[in-house]
């Protein structure tokens, strides 16, 4: 296999990939952060969200579903793309009921992280104020359908780590929302254990009783940006 | 050279924002070295005798009052600053934004547990007519700078003050950036 590796440049950087790796993937390898949501490693990429959206040879393409090919140029961090990635931000935090301050999930909370990253002060949209529903009917977990980003990661997860297919979606555009086969939480299949429950990457899919036991300062996203993790696998490389 | 005047004022919010503000502790001191106080909550005044360097805004829009504090503090300060989650999002105030004004106003004073005789909704004329919704401050007047969290912390508060009072951008390092 690594027989065929060849490189691409993200950001005039070259990035070594191996065939079957998407340019997310390949960057993930290499070091290289490219912003995402709806993006998760353990989940077949679906490329909902479109913040990982990069200018690959010239057209903008979400980064998560694209095969990395030999020869490839990539902008990835530019002010141009995370301003767009901003907006986008900007528009999920408008859509949803957002409420950081009371929300289990902050400083968890890959959304809220994404904000950070990108300088979202205030919202460039007026809230919409949408009327959701809160499914606390499941004995150890609940969901919070304010909070929801539509990311599919619930959904996907379910199906292909849980074997369960527990969620699913219903509508299309500002009416799109996710649903639970079976109607409520306690009728599904749905374990706390579930990798579905950990894949949510905002505060929508909650378990019970484990809320705000990480203190303040020592939160996932409390003192390194998003992508971080990602970043320090470059080694002695800056950026 | 007069020191440069600062005003603050709380609108729909719990006032956590000053108190937050005044958890910078012992620079107060240091603050007061910078700047003569204003109108402000803090010390009572409650009209501007003229322009005012900056200006905080603390809370949302819930009621016509708060507009127009809102507007006035617009008109007589140089740099407005929106502080905290209610200014700039409308914040915990804005949760009755998902109920409906009206369905509010009928749980608390006329279906409430300690309700006799049927209730009323408070209409007397002295009281400042609610708002529809509840609103961030930037939907109203122009604003300068904004502070994120809930409340911000006095680090925060305190950075980008001085940064403006000394005539600089503030500019928040990454702990210090926070929406809660």
């Amino acid at each position: 296999m690594s027989s065929e590796r060849f490189t691409f440049t993200v950001d005039g950087v070259p990035v070594e990939a191996e065939p079957g790796q998407t340019v997310v993937e390949a960057c993930d390898a290499a070091g290289i952060y490219i912003p995402r949501l709806c993006h998760h490693p353990d989940l077949p990429p679906v490329g909902h969200c479109r913040v990982c959206t990069c200018v690959i040879d010239g057209r903008q393409t979400a980064a998560c579903i694209m095969p990395a090919a030999k020869g490839m140029v990539v902008e990835n961090n530019t002010p141009a793309l995370n301003a767009e990635r901003r907006t986008l931000i900007e528009m999920l935090f408008a859509e949803g009921n957002h409420f950081c301050q009371f929300c289990e999930a902050s400083g968890d909370c890959e959304l809220q992280a994404l904000g950070y990253l990108f300088g979202m002060v205030a919202p460039s949209f007026p809230h919409l104020w949408p009327e959701r529903p809160v499914d606390a009917s499941h004995p150890d977990v609940y969901i919070d359908h304010n909070r929801c980003i539509l990311c599919s990661r619930c959904v996907r997860a379910s199906r292909t780590l849980d074997g369960k297919s527990v969620f699913g979606f219903e509508g299309r555009g500002i009416d799109m929302h996710l649903t639970v086969t079976g109607g409520h939480l306690d009728e599904s299949a749905l374990a706390a254990a579930d990798k579905a429950v950990a894949a949510c990457p905002v505060g929508c899919i909650v378990i019970k009783r484990t809320g705000y036991r990480t203190p303040y300062g020592r939160r996932r996203y409390d003192e390194a940006p998003i992508g971080s993790d990602i970043t320090a696998r470059r080694g002695g490389a800056k950026d | 050279m007069a020191k440069p005047k600062l005003a603050t004022c709380a609108l729909a919010g719990c006032f956590g924002c000053h108190m937050s503000f005044l958890d910078i502790d012992e620079r107060i001191v240091e603050l007061i070295d910078l700047v003569d106080l204003d109108v402000s909550p803090l010390d009572d005044k409650k009209t501007f005798d003229g322009m005012v360097d900056v200006g905080i805004v603390e809370g949302a829009c819930a009621d016509e009052r708060h507009v127009k504090v809102l507007r006035e503090f617009r008109a007589q300060c140089r740099i407005l600053v929106a502080v905290g989650a209610c200014a700039i999002n409308g914040g915990i105030p804005s949760l009755r934004n998902l109920a409906g004004l009206e369905a509010c106003l009928k749980t608390a004073y006329m279906d409430g547990p300690t309700v006799e005789g049927g209730g009323l909704i408070p209409n007397d004329p002295e009281l400042p007519l609610l708002l529809d919704k509840v609103y961030p401050v930037q939907e109203f007047v122009q604003i300068d700078h904004f502070l994120p969290g809930c409340p911000p912390s006095a680090e925060t508060i305190w950075a980008a003050l001085k940064a403006l009072l000394t005539g600089t951008q503030p500019q928040l390092p990454y702990s210090l950036f926070k929406y809660e």
